[in-house]
Formats: C-alpha cells, structure tokens, sequence
C-alpha cells in the first residue's frame, strides 16, 4: 500500500514537471515546422542571422523598452514634482506618436540612404527629416492647445473660491 | 544562486513593475488584434512569393531549397489586374500599421521575461523556447520589411529568403502561441465585458496585474486610444503611397509618398533609374538597339521603328512593387506578347512560357521568366509608350514588358532578348 503511494506520487511529479502532452505534442510540431525553415534561413551566413534574430528581442526587451519607460518615468516624475502629473498625457502622446514615426522610418528621416534613394528613385531625399519635424511640431501644438483649451474651461467651471 | 524575489529592485520580482495599464485584459486585446492582422500579413506575404512564380523558372526563384514550404505555390492569375497591386498595398500598409501593437503587446507581457523559477515544466521550459522564436521572429521580420522598404539593406544576406524563411520560422511559433493562447484571450475579453471591469478572471500564470501599481496617468482606454492613435497615424501617412495625384502626397514619411518624380505623361513612379541601373544612351538608341526574339522555327531582330509597325494594343495597367508602393492605372500601349511568341512559331492560340533579359547587367531580376497564361493575356505587352507618349529610358526605354497583376519587377524594363519556349 505504502509502495503504491510513493508510485503515485512519483507519477504525479513526473507528470508535473512535463506539462500537458497536448502541449508537448504542440510545441514538437512547432519547432518540427521552425526547424525546417530555420535551417534554410541559417544556410548563407548563419552567425549574422542568428545574430539579428536574437539580437532584435534582446535590443527590444533589454534597450529600447527600458529606455522610452525610463524616459516616460522621467517625464511623469518631473511633471509631478511641479505638481502636473496630469500633464503627463499631453507629453506623453505627442511624443510617443512622434517617437513612433522615427522609430519606422529612421532610415529616410536620418538621410543614412539618400544617396541610393536618389538614384533609384529619381525622388528627393530632403524632405523627410523636414516633415516628421514638422509632423512633430503639429502634434505638440495640437497637445498644448488642447491643454489650454482644457485648463481655459476649467477656470470657468470653478467656483470662486471663497476666503 | 541565492534569489531574492521580494527585493521591488530586480525585475523578476511582480514589485517592480508598477504599471496599472498591465493585465489580461489590455494583452488579450492587443494579441486578438495580431492574430487576426498577423495572420493576413503572413497569406499575403506567401501570395506576394507565389506571384513571382518561383516553380517556374531558376531565374524566378530566390529560395531554390523551399522544399515543402513551396507546396501551395499556382500559376499566379493574369486578373484582376489590380491583384498585386491591392495585395502587396495590405501586406506592406497593414505591417506598418502593426507596429505600435506589437510594441504595445511586447510592453504589456514583458515582466514575463523576467519570471521566475525560469521554467515550471518541460512543456514550460519549451514554451518560454518558442516565445524567442515568436518574439525575436515578429521584431526580425518586422525590422527587414521595415528597412527594405526603405532601401536601407543592412540585414545579413538578400531579402527574399530572409524574410521569406524568417516568415515561417515566426508562423510556426505564432501558431504554437496563438493556439495556447488565443481560448484563454477570448475569454479574457468575453468575462471583462460581461464583469464590466468587475473582478479580473483568474490567470493560470503568475498574474500580469502589478501587485503594487503606481497611481494611474492614464485609462485602460486611454492606453487602447494611444495605440490605435498611433496606428492610425502611420496608416494615414503611408496609404497614400498606393494612390497616383494629391492622395499621394498624403503618405508625408512614405518612400513612394510626396510629389511624383517628374510631369507628364512619363511622370510616375520609378523604382530604379535607367542611371542607377547603368543603362546608357548609347545602347537604346534606334541605331544600336535591337530585340531578339527567338523561338522554335526562327530568331528575330526588331529595331523600334520595326515594333511599332507590328499591330499596336492598349492596355491600362498599374505599376506595382513588392515594396508596397503602387501608381494608378497608366495607359501602356506596344506590341502584344502573343504576337511575339507567334512571330517565331508559336501558335497563337497556345503562346508558350518566355524568358526576358534586360539590357541591365546587374540587380536580381535583370532576368525574368513570365509563364504562358501571362503570355497569352491579350494585355500583356512589350510596352513602346505610355499614356500617349514613347516611353522614357526611366520606365524602360526602348521597350519595357507589362503584365497584368504581375508585381513590378517581372514587368522588366529596357528589355534586349525574349526567349519563348519551355523554360
């Protein structure tokens, strides 16, 4: 009786530390498919593609994630040592969006592929860091108007107050 | 290795993460969202690798060692004529358009990474393995799509089979995710309307609701607001790179946004230059030029002015590139590709399949196979001129090929040898 106990329970460990075998069962069939292709998308040069696949979740989860958090602290910090933090948002959003159109088209906004652009395309290559500036500028002053226009109905909703 | 999980200062600890935006709630809406446009950018992307019929030619074919991921692949349709153009113009738009998603999924699940004991089970221990493939797979395809559309090729080898075997790596994880994941995020949502933020469903998994969160600076639905903002941002400065005239100058950031690279009729969208491809006056000229057309009885060689006394169709096609960018329908007009093939023996009712060379000595596509159902489209064209006027050594002077919903770089320019035949 006691032996059989200890069968169970060792049973029920082994099982514990597997998983679902549905999930096993899954997961084989994933890194079967995963594998397949992989081994063709690491054929040419497998050390700068392996290199790029880890390397983009590392460069997310470890630099550009804790970076626009620390600044987004930062900026929420700062706006509540002054007292503002419901500022926050009018910061917050324009920069995000304008942080957002930088992150994608970096390339053409820094102008590190004008020349090939150029010459490919016949179009010019000026104009992008132009118009994200002034994309950017649109936002922050459509943000700051609204943060008047906001704080303006405010002070007219309010009760005088009394001293 | 001595763990201190209660210490708020290290990020496997659920102290550290402060954020009230995070929980099932806000993931699970974010993951169904991916899932549905995911899965329309990965059948849009394998239709985009089947239009360039890779089973049909070497020349066509940048992936030789496919295997079984070339299993679906068909003879790509000649009709609609705008299909390329709409497919390519969601696979590009919508990927764009995926970015704050993604960026916001990755943000809400991140503790994760960072959750201790690393693995409860071996299925566990697999999954977190799989999540690598998923997350590094997402931002690997996103960042090459993103940087070659902006001719910025800074990634380790050609395009083609990196983002086509990168696709498959990541769909393999993606589905493997989406069908462990998906019951429980639909769930998720049904409970937390019924409960109308009542109390939260309980999670499986240690809990992505930080134990400890900092006083809130925005709604759940404010956060939803931002991403969907930010979505919309880039689809509205980017869509419009698909549209000829003022839509056009919309798409602000967009590499085929902004004005047109010229005026008139030759005045739309380039994707390479005749300079940039080292084409030179001096061999399309009318006295240097000539095309050789060979077949089965016999060769030919045809000056322009030869091709331009042969009958002379209209067709009104769009230019449309893999980069996700297209011109409206131009009015192309030239010598019918069938009339070709029927020039050097080939019956007209059963043209063959014909491999173009360009007079370019360099880039992937400076030759290109078109099979015979694009053949025998009677709006397949060795173009002469567009919309009224001869063509312009930018779009392929003295003759460039045009095929309807074929993408842009089967429609080869400068055209110097067609070749029809079995390939």
């Amino acid at each position: 009786m006691g032996r059989l106990r200890t069968m169970t329970a060792h049973r029920t460990s082994v099982r514990i530390a597997l998983g679902s075998p549905l999930q096993l069962l899954l997961l084989a069939l994933s890194f079967a498919l995963a594998g397949y292709a992989g081994v063709r998308l690491l054929a040419d040069d497998w050390f700068g593609v392996a290199l790029w696949f880890v390397g983009a979740a590392v460069l997310h989860d470890l630099v550009l994630l804790p970076v626009y958090a620390a600044v987004d602290r930062v900026v929420t910090g700062g706006l509540g040592a002054v007292g503002r933090r419901e500022w926050t948002g009018y910061v917050r959003v324009p920069a995000a969006l304008s942080g957002l159109l930088l992150l994608v088209w970096f390339p053409l906004i820094s102008g590190r592929v004008a020349e090939r652009y150029e010459s490919a395309t016949a179009l010019s290559a000026d104009g992008f860091l132009a118009r994200w500036l002034l994309v950017t500028a649109v936002l922050f002053g459509c943000s700051a108007l609204l943060l008047v226009l906001r704080l303006r109905r405010a002070t007219k909703q309010r009760p005088p107050v009394a001293h | 290795m001595a763990r201190s999980p209660s210490l708020p200062s290290s990020p496997s600890s659920p102290g550290f993460w402060r954020s009230p935006l995070r929980g099932p709630w806000f993931t699970s809406l974010l993951g169904v969202v991916l899932l549905a446009g995911i899965t329309v950018l990965f059948v849009t992307g394998l239709l985009s690798y089947a239009s360039y019929n890779p089973d049909l030619s070497p020349v066509n074919d940048k992936t030789p060692d496919k295997g079984i991921l070339g299993f679906y692949l068909f003879s790509w349709p000649t009709g609609p004529h705008w299909l390329y153009r709409l497919n390519q113009g969601v696979h590009v738009t919508l990927g764009i358009t995926l970015v704050p998603v993604l960026l916001a999924k990755l943000w809400s699940v991140v503790p994760r990474l960072f959750q201790l004991p690393p693995a409860r089970s071996l299925a566990h221990a697999l999954e977190r393995i799989s999540l690598l493939l998923l997350v590094g797979g997402a931002l690997f395809e996103f960042v090459t799509g993103v940087l070659n559309i902006q001719l910025d090729y800074l990634f380790p080898g050609s395009f083609y089979p990196l983002h086509f075997y990168g696709a498959w790596v990541f769909f393999a994880a993606f589905l493997a995710h989406a069908v462990l994941k998906t019951p429980a995020a639909l769930r998720n949502l049904r409970q937390l309307r019924e409960a109308r933020s009542g109390d939260a469903p309980p999670e499986p998994e240690p809990s992505l609701v930080a134990p400890d969160p900092a006083e809130p600076t925005v709604s759940r639905r404010g956060a939803v607001w931002l991403v969907g903002g930010g979505s919309l941002l880039l689809f509205g400065t980017s869509v419009g790179q698909n549209f000829d005239g003022p839509l056009r100058r919309t798409a602000l950031l967009a590499p085929h946004g902004g004005a047109e690279p010229g005026s008139g009729p030759n005045g739309f969208q380039i994707n390479k230059t005749a300079a940039s491809r080292g084409i030179a006056a001096a061999e399309t000229s009318e006295e240097a030029w000539r095309l050789v057309v060979t077949g089965p009885s016999r060769t030919v060689r045809l000056s322009r002015a030869e091709l331009l006394r042969m009958p002379l169709h209209s067709a009104a096609l769009p230019i449309a590139c893999v980069e996700g960018w297209s011109t409206s329908d131009q009015w192309w007009r030239g010598v019918r590709l069938r009339d070709l093939a029927e020039l050097v023996g080939h019956p007209g009712d059963a043209p063959p399949d014909v491999l173009v060379e360009s007079l370019q000595r360099r880039g992937a596509f400076r030759r290109a196979a078109l099979r015979a159902n694009q053949v025998r489209d009677p709006r397949s064209l060795l173009a002469l001129d567009v919309n009224g006027e001869p063509l312009t050594p930018d779009h392929g002077y003295p003759a460039r090929i045009i095929v309807p919903a074929a993408p842009g770089v089967l429609n080869t320019k400068w055209v110097a040898r067609m070749t029809f035949g079995e390939l």
